[in-house]
């Protein structure tokens, strides 16, 4: 059975240019980039060269991109830069929806005695400008807010936000994972100080990413060792992993250019399965959000169980119910929209890339219907008003 | 690799697995057939005199599962003569509560009050660590709706939900917060010893270091400290239930897939002496290799310094 692939913000299909790209690096030219010699040198100027190319996607400058292992050593790289530049300075603004990988390095820092706030969003998964203007004081070191969510798609006012950031002076980190490629980027007209980004979100390997560092910004690193990354970051490059993400990024500024393409497609699958389904409805801005993502909250029953109904059909997808978590709570993104628990357990998403196809989603629209009605049927619950359910929310709206 | 040693690996791998199954769960044959193929799904409509229809319902939508078990009880015999669902949940959580009916058509509500939730989960096969609580909320429906029948309260019980710290064994951050204060203990060892906790991959024992130091109000560096060797953990008796619990839970299955089978034989202090069977005992290597995965998890599971020995 052929796999519908609809999982992309989770991880994408290397594509067959990159592995070309970086083949010969695992094969024939295992040079060291800062060798002396010719052998170790080759390697490095096509280290450059993939800088360059990683530099042009941002609209950056070749000295002011880092590479990193994973979009999560860059968040911890940047945070870390910004507070050990600025000892004296202990608190943190960030959002409460944020990636794990900049919310548990908060988390840590709290009990370090740093103070962190976290923004709230309403039920469009957007947040509230004055709040977060009122919330960076003399003690903030750091501002850390995502492009683009990674669940929901939701896109923040990057540049607004970067604005009231930059009028108060304080470091603006932003975490675009899942936003480069996605949305056009240029780093020289823009408010933001870092900005991170990951490989395997835009059709490079895993175990890739780099860090965008703007000129003048004091930056310590976090893996301490050679003069690698301009002593950046200690460690001898990935050189495969690095000419993969070069070539990656030079096909995501080609693809930008199509993008409206993805957006239709997506628009048809959401337009549909709304149309098909009863009780169905799109969690999290409906404007401001990511071309390629969708994510719909099926009242009245399981993600999990959705998600495998779908598997047997070939179909990947992704939820944010508990059950799918690895933890017992649910998606703390969606818990933070105020969705009501009948959609948030019942919802999936379906994040598509440049090698979706129209039968693919029309495939997906054929078989989605019968897998909630199958569902549904099994159900306890049809509507809002069982009593029994409704006791339940209430009691968690208040112990959450 | 020669074709004999196949087998073996699969085997080992599949071991090894049991420690490691995360996200999409490996649910057993059993647990998708109920899942795909439902039996007595929807509600009781029809009744005659004599017989009387009750519901118990339990959930939480919390973790994103709720039940609805109905009964028709005839009340003359107290015979459950029919019994159907409604479940809000994921797949174990629908197959779990679908064998319940199978379980408790036939019998009389005392008879079906002695069934466990861990009967209910070995009637699929075994679930998921994560997902026992399936099988707890199929148990707790039937009690709540016997109790209905019977018209008595029904007995709350308390749940542990919160984010999980140790992942091997599931276990909350309430309930290691718990155990900690309920038994003044002042070590990460001793939270290890108590529960298990951190106690498989070890990759959450700096965060018990981190509860330990929050519950008793100390630094992290006092609760890494070992524990003073007061507390004996096991009695050789304990000791040996355990083990024979491990083999028959998670090796036996295991091997069974595979025309194995492994009998505890003896238990002398740390040597665990096994007899084993079936297939993939043919030759001195493929015993060599088995003997490696069984003992690697009854050193995960009960003791690190245990020893297997095929006899």
């Amino acid at each position: 059975m052929s796999v519908i692939y609809l999982d992309n913000n989770a991880t994408t299909k290397v594509d067959e240019a990159v592995l070309e790209a970086m083949l010969p690096y695992l094969r024939e030219y295992y040079g060291n980039p800062s060798s002396m010699h010719t052998f170790g040198g080759q390697v490095g100027a096509k280290v450059k060269e993939a800088r360059e190319q990683v530099a042009a996607l941002l609209g950056a400058l070749d000295s002011e991109i880092i590479f990193t292992s994973c979009g999560t050593e860059g968040d911890n790289a940047a945070i870390q830069a910004a507070l050990s530049a600025q000892p004296n300075k202990r608190h943190i603004v960030t959002t409460a929806v944020e990636h794990a990988a900049i919310l548990n390095v908060c988390k840590r820092l709290e009990k370090k005695g740093y103070k962190v706030t976290y923004l709230p969003v309403n039920r469009l998964g957007q947040l509230d400008l004055e709040q977060l203007a009122a919330s960076i004081t003399d003690e903030t070191a750091l501002v850390s807010v995502m492009y683009a969510n990674n669940e929901s798609g939701v896109v923040f006012p990057i540049e607004k936000i970067g604005q009231i950031v930059k009028a108060k002076g304080v470091t603006f980190h932003v975490d675009a994972v899942q936003a480069v490629g996605k949305i056009p980027l240029d780093m020289k007209s823009s408010t933001i100080d870092m900005l991170t980004l990951s490989g395997h979100k835009l059709h490079a390997p895993k175990g890739m990413g780099a860090l965008y560092v703007r000129k003048g910004v004091r930056f310590r690193p976090l893996l301490i060792g050679g003069h690698q990354e301009r002593g950046r970051r200690g460690g001898t490059e990935n050189v495969p992993g690095i000419i993969a993400l070069g070539k990656a990024a030079q096909l995501a500024q080609h693809h930008l250019g199509q993008i409206e393409w993805e957006r239709k497609l997506r628009d048809r699958l959401e337009y549909g399965l709304l149309s098909s389904i009863p009780d169905s409805e799109v969690n999290g801005d409906p404007i401001n959000r990511l071309p390629n993502t969708t994510n719909i909250g099926f009242k009245y029953i399981e993600g999990e169980a959705i998600l495998l109904l779908l598997n047997k059909n070939g179909i990947c997808a992704s939820s944010g119910s508990a059950c799918t978590s690895g933890s017992l709570e649910p998606s703390h993104v969606l818990r933070a929209m105020g969705l009501p628990y009948t959609v948030l357990h019942g919802s999936i998403r379906f994040s598509l890339s440049r090698y979706t196809t129209e039968a693919e989603i029309d495939q997906v629209l054929a078989i989605m219907p019968t897998i909630v009605e199958r569902l549904r049927a099994l159900s306890p619950f049809s509507n809002d008003s069982a009593s029994w359910l409704q006791e339940q929310e209430k009691t968690l709206s208040v112990s959450h | 690799m020669t074709n004999q040693y196949k087998p073996i690996k699969k085997l080992t791998s599949k071991l090894r697995n049991l420690r490691t199954l995360r996200l999409m769960w490996e649910y057993t044959d059993q647990v998708m057939d109920f899942f795909y193929n439902p039996r007595n799904q929807g509600k009781i409509t029809e009744i005659t005199t004599g017989e009387k229809v009750v519901t118990g319902e339990v959930g939480s939508i919390a973790c994103g599962d709720a039940l609805s078990l109905h009964l028709k009880v005839d009340e003359t015999t107290n015979r459950i003569l029919d019994a159907r669902f409604q479940t809000f949940g994921c797949a174990s959580a629908i197959a779990s509560s679908s064998v319940l009916t199978e379980m408790i058509k036939g019998k009389t509500v005392d008879e079906a009050l002695k069934i466990t939730n861990k009967e209910i989960a070995q009637s699929l096969g075994g679930l998921p660590k994560e997902k026992m609580h399936c099988s707890v909320m199929g148990q707790e429906a039937l009690e709540a709706a016997i109790s209905n029948y019977r018209g008595v309260p029904i007995v709350s019980h308390e749940e542990e939900e919160g984010a999980i710290v140790c992942t091997c064994f599931a276990i909350s951050e309430a309930r290691v917060k718990r155990v900690i204060q309920e038994n003044n203990l002042k070590t990460t060892e001793e939270v290890t010893n108590y529960i298990k906790a951190g106690g498989g991959c070890g990759s959450c024992l700096a965060e018990i270091d981190d509860l330990v130091a929050e519950v008793n109000n100390v630094s992290i560096e006092a609760v890494q400290k070992t524990a003073p060797p007061a507390v004996k953990v096991l009695t050789n008796l304990q000791k040996i239930a355990l083990i024979q619990e491990i083999l028959t839970e998670h090796v036996k299955p295991v091997l069974a897939e595979d025309g194995g089978d492994v009998e505890l034989y003896d238990v002398e202090g740390d040597i665990v002496k096994v007899q084993l069977k079936g297939a993939c005992t043919s030759c001195a290597s493929s015993s060599a290799t088995l003997k490696m995965a069984i003992e690697a998890t009854l050193r995960e599971r009960v003791l690190p310094s245990l020893v297997v020995e095929p006899v």
